[in-house]
């Protein structure tokens, strides 16, 4: 390697700064303090025209320092974001939110909120208006604290309430967080973007007053809403909300359809399902034996002893009343080549015989059904079942050996 | 002079200048207020003449500053220099006589100062902070445009308040000035005719009077000073007086963003001496620290190298009669003559001299070292052979540790110093805040470092490794014999080694590509480049400096044979 013999003052911070980054990927958090030292005269020199300048970097590297040497503290650390704010003003509501975001994980709460304020209140000639995004977040982060606090009131109160205690004081308190958090959490949900917490927390402060409404419409917002990123939790919750206010099947299954479409493997598919399974319309009933074999295309599922139990229920339905078949054939048709080896292999059944007896049951039902009484998995685990003497194997092997002709057809 | 006012004290007319520049009277000693206007141009040359040699201040300003002309900073700054030199054992005589005067015949030269008129220089520079002055009306106000153009480093100097931005405001050029009198001017005008002075410039300098005086101190030497901090050159602008203020253009031409450059200086110090006419330099002999044979001494010791090698490198200087006084004297201006660089040469005799003894073909060292340790296990009373392995392996331990050290210590180089600059009043506070913070973040990590403390300033020494043959270690080869790769031929002693091969065939044409020949590290022996890496750390420059030096000696040593045969193989025998 040729050294350089030459020298100057870039060269050397570039230097410095690759030293810095080897001594944090090592962890050595004395030594990267140590280059840091050297490195920070480089704020004395301009580096406009630079993508991230030195500023930025110290900013950056101090805080990663700061948070894991052994011997920093709060108060050190306070003290250094102190100094970042100052330096530079183009990034202040920034440098002001991801303090507020150390302060919350080391669980001060109420210096995250003193900080929020005092970000909010901040003036800055056309820097305002440009760091617009960032103040909308941390007005944003103010209303969930605010909603922090009104929860706590409320919880305050609760007790109280059981207790036969009344208090004013506590309640106003809460009526007033809960004024403060709304509005912020208002603007921002408002704004398209991926605001999960902040609309769980509005939602939930809407339905305690009362206004459902309003709850509605921000969910279906959230959720329907195209110019917001494509979100399945924004489904998740506003299926929880018409749950929980009661709303009809027929809502509930349009909340859940779209979830099916964006995440087939989401744990409310079992949900869906058996929803679906119970209606009364043949469409319906076709969806969920989707839902539910889709599901189980998922690793995570293999072992879930429900969904088995789903699809065991639906298809044993299906083949009881001899209509319907080609519903499973259709489904089988793209599975056929690889559900064998992913579920019913030998050495699955054993361990699931093993490990679960009624997931072995489960998936004994459904792969008699779609692989013949003749199959490997079938075979093992039913043979144990009657061994065992357990006694839903033995109807269950009358059951599959009976229906094998479906097989046929099925697989035909 | 034209003072005619009756004295207020004794009414008479009889007045004098004080040494402030105020008028006094030489009846009653009353000093008034009133100052000597500058009134003509050959004034301001004689007060120039007056401030370099007495360091008189005129006119106080407001903000206790005053009018300094840039040259008299360079002279501060020859002056520090040459004090720091005196310190690290230069002869005093280098500062008082040599340096002082080399100096002044620049200034002569370059017409500065010392002569009658500064040729085309007008005193309507750039007014400083002198918000009275309606610049505007300057005819010959110089373009602030054309200034950045003009960058001598890389670096910019500029604060945090971006330089570049401050031009559309050219109308209010109160903002960006110099604190010199003739800053801007000084960087506007094409000084190319008369080697505008620089800050590497000053170590020209340095250098030319260490050579005249023929000091032990070579210029890879002098160089190393400078980065280690015994010569102040980085931020030395710290050292000018209070009332000196830097400001604006100062900073482009008194702050160094850069180590010097071996070849910068070396390059330049040649100009100087061909501009100043100088003669031919006192002779070097075989007596001075500079002369092949003494640098080489040095050289072999620091790179733990047997003594017997001397032999051969005094023998290889005297073929090629490069230890000859004509040919290592410095003649200016001569466009003849090759110029050498002392340090290098004899960093470059010595490789040859190991290419003439061991090949260096990552084949043949390796042999002769198996047969030395041969010799050496089987015979224990005797002083042992050299072995290039066990010398190879010490080298490399120590100087991989050194350019660790060195790497590191260039990752730790501090390049601001106390006093801060701005420039212009303007950014003053802001560049005072932003030290203020810099300190602040310093001093918090600082404790964070753990017990670090920043390392002291090495001691000056001439000596970058050395070797004790007291340590029980063994790895001192001062006093390792030869003899294993040595034989005697008609009573001479030669190698045992036959074969020798040329880094190049050809030399390149200097002229079309500036080097004689081209180094790349894939193309030669590792050995070889081991040996070029040890001494390119010892002088601090590139290793094809050294290979370029080499191959210019082994063109000489071979010279016959390569003139005879005109188809020629790299293997030839001696």
């Amino acid at each position: 390697s040729s050294h350089e013999h030459k020298l100057n003052f870039k060269k050397s911070k570039e230097v410095c700064l690759s030293y810095i980054q080897d001594a944090m990927l090592h962890k050595q958090w004395k030594r990267a303090a140590e280059f840091l030292t050297f490195y920070i005269e480089s704020l004395e020199k301009d580096y406009s025209r630079e993508y991230m300048g030195p500023s930025e970097i110290i900013w950056r590297i101090g805080t990663e320092i700061l948070c894991h040497h052994s011997q920093s503290s709060m108060k050190e650390f306070n003290s250094f974001i102190e100094q970042m704010k100052t330096l530079g003003v183009k990034r202040f509501l920034k440098v002001c939110l991801e303090h507020t975001f150390h302060l919350l994980c080391n669980g001060l709460i109420d210096e995250a909120y003193q900080n929020l304020s005092l970000a909010e209140s901040w003036r800055y000639g056309e820097q305002t208006a440009i760091q617009d995004k960032e103040m909308k977040l941390i007005q944003a982060y103010r209303g969930l604290l605010d909603y922090y606090s009104w929860s706590k009131q409320k919880n305050i109160l609760l007790e109280h309430g059981q207790d036969g205690f009344e208090d004013l004081s506590v309640e106003q308190e809460m009526h007033s967080c809960f004024r403060k958090a709304t509005v912020n959490l208002k603007e921002i949900t408002k704004i398209p973007g991926v605001w999960d917490q902040f609309v769980k927390c509005y939602v939930d402060l809407l339905e305690f007053y009362g206004d459902h409404n309003e709850a509605r419409q921000v969910l279906n917002e959230y959720a329907y809403n195209s110019k917001f990123p494509a979100n399945p939790n924004a489904h998740v919750y506003l299926y929880q909300f018409l749950k929980r206010h009661g709303e009809s099947k027929k809502s509930l299954i349009s909340a859940l359809k779209i979830l099916h479409d964006v995440a087939p493997s989401h744990e409310l598919m079992i949900d869906f399902n058996t929803m679906l399974q119970k209606s009364k319309k043949r469409k319906k009933r076709r969806l969920g034996l989707e839902v539910i074999f889709a599901a189980l295309d998922y690793a995570g599922w293999k072992e879930n002893v429900k969904a088995w139990s789903c699809l065991a229920r639906q298809v044993k339905q299906i083949v009881i009343s001899e209509k319907h078949l080609d519903w499973i054939k259709v489904e089988w048709n793209s599975r056929k080549d690889w559900w064998p080896a992913f579920h019913f292999s030998r050495y699955l059944a054993k361990r699931n015989w093993q490990e679960n007896e009624s997931l072995s049951y489960e998936k004994a039902l459904v792969a008699g059904i779609l692989l013949g009484k003749d199959c490997k998995y079938f075979k093992y685990v039913s043979h144990q079942g009657c061994k065992a003497q357990v006694k839903r194997f033995r109807i269950l092997k009358k059951f599959v050996n009976k229906r094998n002709p479906v097989y046929l057809r099925i697989s035909g | 002079r034209d003072f005619n006012e009756r004295c207020a004290q004794c009414s008479e007319v009889n007045w004098g200048l004080t040494d402030g520049g105020r008028f006094y009277c030489r009846s009653c000693h009353n000093v008034t207020e009133r100052t000597r206007e500058v009134v003509n141009t050959d004034f301001i040359t004689n007060t120039r003449i007056q401030t370099i040699s007495k360091g008189l201040r005129k006119q106080e300003k407001t903000d206790g500053g005053c009018e300094w002309y840039v040259c008299e900073g360079f002279q501060l700054v020859l002056k520090k220099q040459a004090e720091a030199l005196e310190a690290l054992g230069v002869c005093p005589q280098m500062k008082d006589e040599i340096l002082c005067n080399f100096w002044r015949r620049y200034l002569q030269k370059s017409k500065q100062a010392y002569c009658k008129r500064p040729a085309g220089e007008t005193v309507k520079a750039l007014s400083v902070c002198d918000s009275s002055t309606d610049v505007d009306s300057e005819p010959e106000r110089p373009s602030l445009l054309h200034f950045l153009s003009l960058s001598e480093s890389d670096g910019d100097l500029q604060t945090d308040c971006s330089f570049v931005s401050s031009t559309s405001k050219v109308s209010e050029s109160t903002s960006v000035c110099s604190g010199s009198v003739d800053g801007s001017l000084y960087l506007m005008k094409n000084q190319k005719e008369k080697l505008r002075m620089t800050m590497p410039m000053t170590l020209s300098f340095c250098y030319m009077a260490l050579l005249w005086l023929r000091e032990p101190m070579t210029l890879s030497d002098l160089l190393r000073f400078v980065v280690e901090g015994h010569i102040p050159y980085l931020n030395v602008f710290q050292h000018f007086p209070e009332q000196m203020k830097l400001c604006g253009l100062d900073l482009k031409i008194f702050c160094v963003e850069s180590w010097p450059v071996y070849e910068e200086v070396y390059t330049k110090m040649l100009e100087l001496a061909a501009f100043l006419d100088l003669p031919r330099f006192p002779d070097i002999t075989d007596s001075c620290f500079l002369h092949p044979d003494m640098l080489c001494m040095k050289y072999l010791m620091e790179a733990n190298l047997p003594d017997e090698l001397h032999n051969w490198t005094c023998r290889v200087v005297k073929k090629i009669r490069i230890g000859e006084a004509d040919f290592l004297t410095l003649v200016p201006g001569n466009k003849s003559t090759r110029k050498v660089k002392y340090d290098v040469l004899a960093a470059a005799v010595i490789v040859v001299v190991l290419k003439l003894l061991f090949l260096l073909d990552d084949h043949y060292e390796w042999l002769l070292s198996d047969f030395a340790e041969e010799r050496n296990k089987n015979n224990k009373e005797d002083g042992p052979y050299f072995e290039f392995k066990k010398w190879y392996k010490v080298i490399k331990c120590s100087l991989d540790v050194e350019q660790k050290k060195m790497d590191e210590e260039r990752a730790k180089y501090l390049w601001r110093c106390e006093k801060p600059l701005f420039y212009s009043a303007e950014k003053k506070s802001k560049v005072l805040k932003r030290r203020q913070m810099v300190v602040n973040l310093q001093n918090q990590f600082g404790k964070l470092s753990g017990s670090v403390l920043p390392a002291e300033k090495p001691n000056p020494s001439s000596f970058q490794l050395s070797w004790s043959e007291e340590n029980a270690d063994e790895s001192c080869f001062h006093g390792h014999s030869l003899k294993g790769i040595l034989q005697e031929k008609c009573g001479v002693l030669t190698a045992v080694n036959p074969d020798y091969w040329l880094c190049t065939v050809k030399l390149c044409n200097e002229k079309l590509c500036g080097h004689p020949a081209h180094y790349k590290e894939v193309d030669f022996p590792q050995s070889y480049h081991f040996v070029l890496r040890l001494f390119s750390f010892l002088l601090r420059i590139q290793p094809s400096y050294i290979h370029d030096e080499v191959c210019l000696i082994e063109h000489k040593l071979f010279n016959k044979k390569l003139c005879k045969k005109p188809k020629f193989n790299p293997g030839l025998r001696k």
